[in-house]
């Protein structure tokens, strides 16, 4: 079959990185290919580059066999590639059809004919099995479908080639399903898909073809059923990653954290979290999943004093802490792994050394009558940077604002467990990270439950819920709907009880 | 890094040379020679009067009494500034040092050093009130400090014209009784070691509050938690940080500095109390002071330096023929530039890579 993208020998350069090493990619039409890298590691610049918003600064670009110059994304539209982002851009007042047709309004003298597009929509929508309903607004409707109506907005602008980013971050399980069943109808129909991820099961269960970078440089193209999980993460982070997070039975002992009937507000003024009674016991993980949105924000900031408590308790070792400030929270012994690393976890215009004291700065060893101590605060971020293979141009000097994602959530972590506090909040802690700095991250918080701490684990990762738990409790609506044992429950009874459709309280 | 710091040097240095260079240009345009402007400077700030051959220590004294107080009320805005808040209240925070001052130089009395001490002491608390509504306002409600503080000059204003009037009493409506010698930071000493110029020693507060500064925010748990909130309120919420208290408190320091300002005016380059018809412009000196000094303590050091000896060169321009608002468009257009930095800082880059490129296909590479 003919390659109907071919990007040969790319180069890309930003100060002080290379980008793109010399990256070749080819695309057979017809045929679902997967671009797999870590954090850092050119995928995104690879695709912006197809996508018009970068120039390569050597190599070229063909598609269909012939050679093309995309100086914008209208060029990328007009060759028929289409990108669905990470972060959809529709208008949540406008109805499915008119998201769809925004730019593009088909007329009828000087008004817009919404009927005709609208029969578009649905044909497509029937073609595809995407089962979207043309009349429903954005805001009515869930966030698998709104990826679909995404979906649909390339395929009414006659795309044949759709890039996905990281389509899957913000899906249900069985949402997951059903984009893979979608995906295959696609190709089936003739387009082809790019997939940009770095979760090499859905790769194996729908893709092609991966190509696999690392560090701006081709690793490698090899056919997915040829090869296994394994050996892609191997490709991805240069050496022999292990999946499965290994970890001895649990010994629960008293409770550290417990919250009893806890109400709190969301952004709207509703309450986001409904009567929330839960335990966490000194050398026990308990995993809190549910669908992005459902109280789980609310709850964690709740716990930790960044937002205030409607009503009920939070008690930590047997003290009601829903009224104490963030600092007295912390020094009784709570530490938390902040779920936006950007806006909470990071001073990002700090050094990296500064960063590394942002709780305990005004103490010994840091800091003596007032005065911080630079040589001690160096010394730990040494310390840190060395221990959990933080990577920084320049150590403890590095700005933190420089640093990839992966790092800068690497020392985040860092910091938090070397404080090591008996009851330890942690919200998605290793989302963007690649394989090899989950593997760690994994490794570290098991080995905090060993020591005796109580863990709160919050994620989106079912899988990563599910290797690291002990306990699992499910939050939907901002209620807890159940909670389970990890070792007696699987991922499709999770995927039932955080989309609502199942109640259980263990 | 070294790459990054010389850029960030440099970019205020490229900015300073642009604003000469406009300076001059309008000059030219203007049909006037700059180079009598860039000798009239270059006397501002020597004494050295080229064309003449002659040496006027005095002008260095006027120099220094013109750094003072643009080189505190810098410090104010920069102080606040590093904590993420935007001080247009030093004149203000000043007018209020001054009321204060005045008070304690004429109310009190005490021992020659002691009174001085006592009268900057009490500039620098009222100034750092004056500051701390406009914080407090802002920690508690989330009123904007820029509203706040700019209806505060105006309250200051009008409070010290009728303080001088009616409560310190004026007799003849501009100023008020002159102050005893053991209030003042004057001293004939040091104006006769510079010609009889107005030379103080209120350049010896000015220098420790330089040194306080880069001490205080630097170096200590305080400052660190200050520029904390400066970078990132939510991180330092997360981390534990008092925000509000903090942002009450960095206003408040920053109106001490701008307080200090007041009594160094009202004790040392005059020595009474004074009505002022309208603002005096301190305050908006402070803010470019602080921006082109990058907001540190010796960034605004510099700085204030820079805009001292253009407002001292000021009466030699015209008596050389040269306008002299032209000082005016320099600082102005100093500060343009500064503004511009990210223009600046590429063109830097690319002179630089045009540089490298340059010496490369030199080397046959």
């Amino acid at each position: 079959m003919a390659f109907v993208i071919e990007m040969l020998d790319i180069d890309k350069s930003f100060p002080g990185i290379r980008a793109n090493d010399h990256v070749t990619l080819q695309v057979e039409e017809g045929s679902i290919h997967a671009l797999l890298g870590e954090n850092g590691a050119g995928k995104s610049t690879l695709m912006s580059i197809l996508f018009g918003l970068y120039q390569p600064d050597a190599g070229t670009i063909k598609v269909r066999g012939k050679e093309v110059r995309i100086t914008d994304p209208n060029v990328a539209n007009g060759l028929g590639i289409g990108m669905v982002h990470q972060h959809f851009k529709l208008v949540h007042n406008f109805t499915v059809t008119e998201n769809i047709i925004l730019g593009l309004e088909p007329r009828k003298g000087l008004v817009v004919d919404t009927r005709k597009a609208e029969k578009r929509v649905e044909e497509l929508s029937q073609l595809y099995g995407l089962n979207v309903d043309p009349r429903a607004k954005i805001e009515d409707i869930s966030v698998g479908m709104q990826q679909r109506v995404e979906i649909l907005k390339m395929l009414y602008r006659d795309a044949d080639i759709l890039i996905f980013d990281e389509p899957t971050a913000v899906l249900t399980p069985q949402e997951i399903h059903e984009l893979m069943g979608i995906m295959r109808r696609l190709v089936g129909e003739g387009k082809t898909v790019l997939l940009i991820t770095h979760k090499l099961k859905e790769i194996k269960a729908v893709a092609d073809t991966c190509t696999v970078l690392r560090r701006g440089r081709l690793i490698g193209t090899v056919p997915v059923a040829e090869t296994s999980e394994e050996k892609m993460a191997e490709m991805m982070v240069g050496r022999e990653v292990n999946f499965h997070v290994e970890k001895g039975p649990a010994a629960p002992g008293d409770v550290v954290l417990k919250l009893e009937g806890l109400n709190v507000k969301n952004a709207k003024g509703l309450l986001g979290v409904k009567d929330v009674n839960l335990e966490v016991r000194a050398g026990e993980i308990l995993g809190l999943c549910g669908i992005d949105g459902n109280g789980q924000t609310e709850l964690v900031k709740a716990i930790t004093g960044l937002q205030p408590v409607e009503s009920g308790r939070i008690l930590l070792g047997g003290r009601d802490i829903a009224h104490l400030p963030v600092k007295r929270r912390l020094d009784l012994g709570l530490g938390h792994i902040p779920e936006d690393r950007h806006k909470h976890g990071l001073i990002l215009d700090f050094r990296l050394d500064e960063n590394f004291v942002v709780h305990d700065y005004m103490r010994r060893p840091y800091a003596r009558a007032g005065v911080l101590d630079t040589r001690a605060i160096g010394a730990q971020a040494k310390k840190l940077i060395g221990e959990f293979d933080v990577r920084c141009g320049q150590g403890g000097a590095t700005p933190t604002r420089s640093m990839s994602g992966g790092n800068q959530q690497k020392a985040i972590v860092a910091r938090e467990i070397d404080r090591s506090p008996a009851a330890l909040v942690v919200a998605q802690p290793t989302r963007g990270l690649d394989v090899g700095a989950i593997e760690y991250i994994h490794k570290r918080l098991v080995a905090e439950r060993d020591k005796g701490k109580a863990i709160l684990l919050v994620s989106l990762e079912l899988d990563e819920i599910l290797d690291l738990s002990d306990r699992i409790a499910v939050i939907y609506g901002g209620r807890i709907v159940g909670v389970l044992d990890a070792k007696a429950t699987n991922e499709n009874e999770l995927g039932l009880l955080m989309s609502g459709s199942t109640n259980k309280v263990a | 890094m070294s790459k990054r710091n010389t850029t960030r040097l440099l970019v205020p240095l490229v900015a300073i040379l642009l604003g000469f260079a406009l300076g001059a240009l309008v000059l030219i345009v203007t049909g006037r020679n700059p180079g009598a402007m860039f000798l009239a400077m270059f006397q501002g700030a020597t004494g050295v009067n080229l064309k003449a051959g002659s040496f006027n220590p005095r002008y260095i004294g006027e120099f220094i009494i013109q750094s003072m107080p643009i080189m505190l009320s810098g410090l104010s805005v920069a102080f606040a500034f590093r904590t993420g808040l935007f001080n247009i209240g030093a004149e203000g925070q000043l007018i209020a040092g001054s009321v204060a001052a005045t008070a304690v130089a004429l109310w009190v009395e005490a021992p020659p050093v002691i009174h001085v001490l006592l009268v900057l002491l009490a500039a620098a608390v009222v100034g750092g009130l004056w500051g701390a509504i406009p914080g407090f306002l802002k920690a508690r409600f989330n009123i904007h400090e820029v509203v706040i503080t700019i209806m505060m000059n105006y309250l200051a204003l009008f409070l010290n014209n009728w303080m001088v009037l009616y409560v310190f009493g004026s007799k003849d409506r501009i100023k008020t009784a002159l102050f005893p010698a053991t209030a003042l930071l004057k001293d004939d000493a040091l104006s006769a070691l510079t010609n009889g110029s107005r030379l103080n020693w209120g350049f010896v507060p000015v220098l420790l509050s330089v040194l306080l500064f880069w001490f205080v925010i630097e170096k200590t748990t305080f400052g660190y938690s200050l520029r904390a909130v400066g970078f990132n309120k939510d991180g330092a919420r997360y981390a534990g940080m008092r925000v509000e208290r903090n942002m009450v408190l960095s206003m408040a320091i920053a109106g001490g500095f701008a307080g200090l300002a007041g009594a160094v005016l009202t004790t040392g380059t005059f020595n009474y109390g004074r009505f002022l018809p309208g603002a005096e412009g301190y305050g908006m000196d402070g803010i470019a002071v602080a921006l082109v000094g990058g907001n540190g303590a010796f960034g605004v050091f510099f700085s204030a330096l820079l805009f001292g000896m253009l407002k001292a060169a000021q009466p030699l321009m015209q008596s050389q023929g040269v306008p002299k608002e032209i000082a005016s468009i320099i600082q102005a257009s100093i500060v343009l530039f500064i503004a511009m930095s990210l223009g600046i800082e590429t063109l830097i880059s690319k002179l630089r890579k045009q540089k490298i490129e340059a010496l490369g296909e030199e080397a046959g590479v």
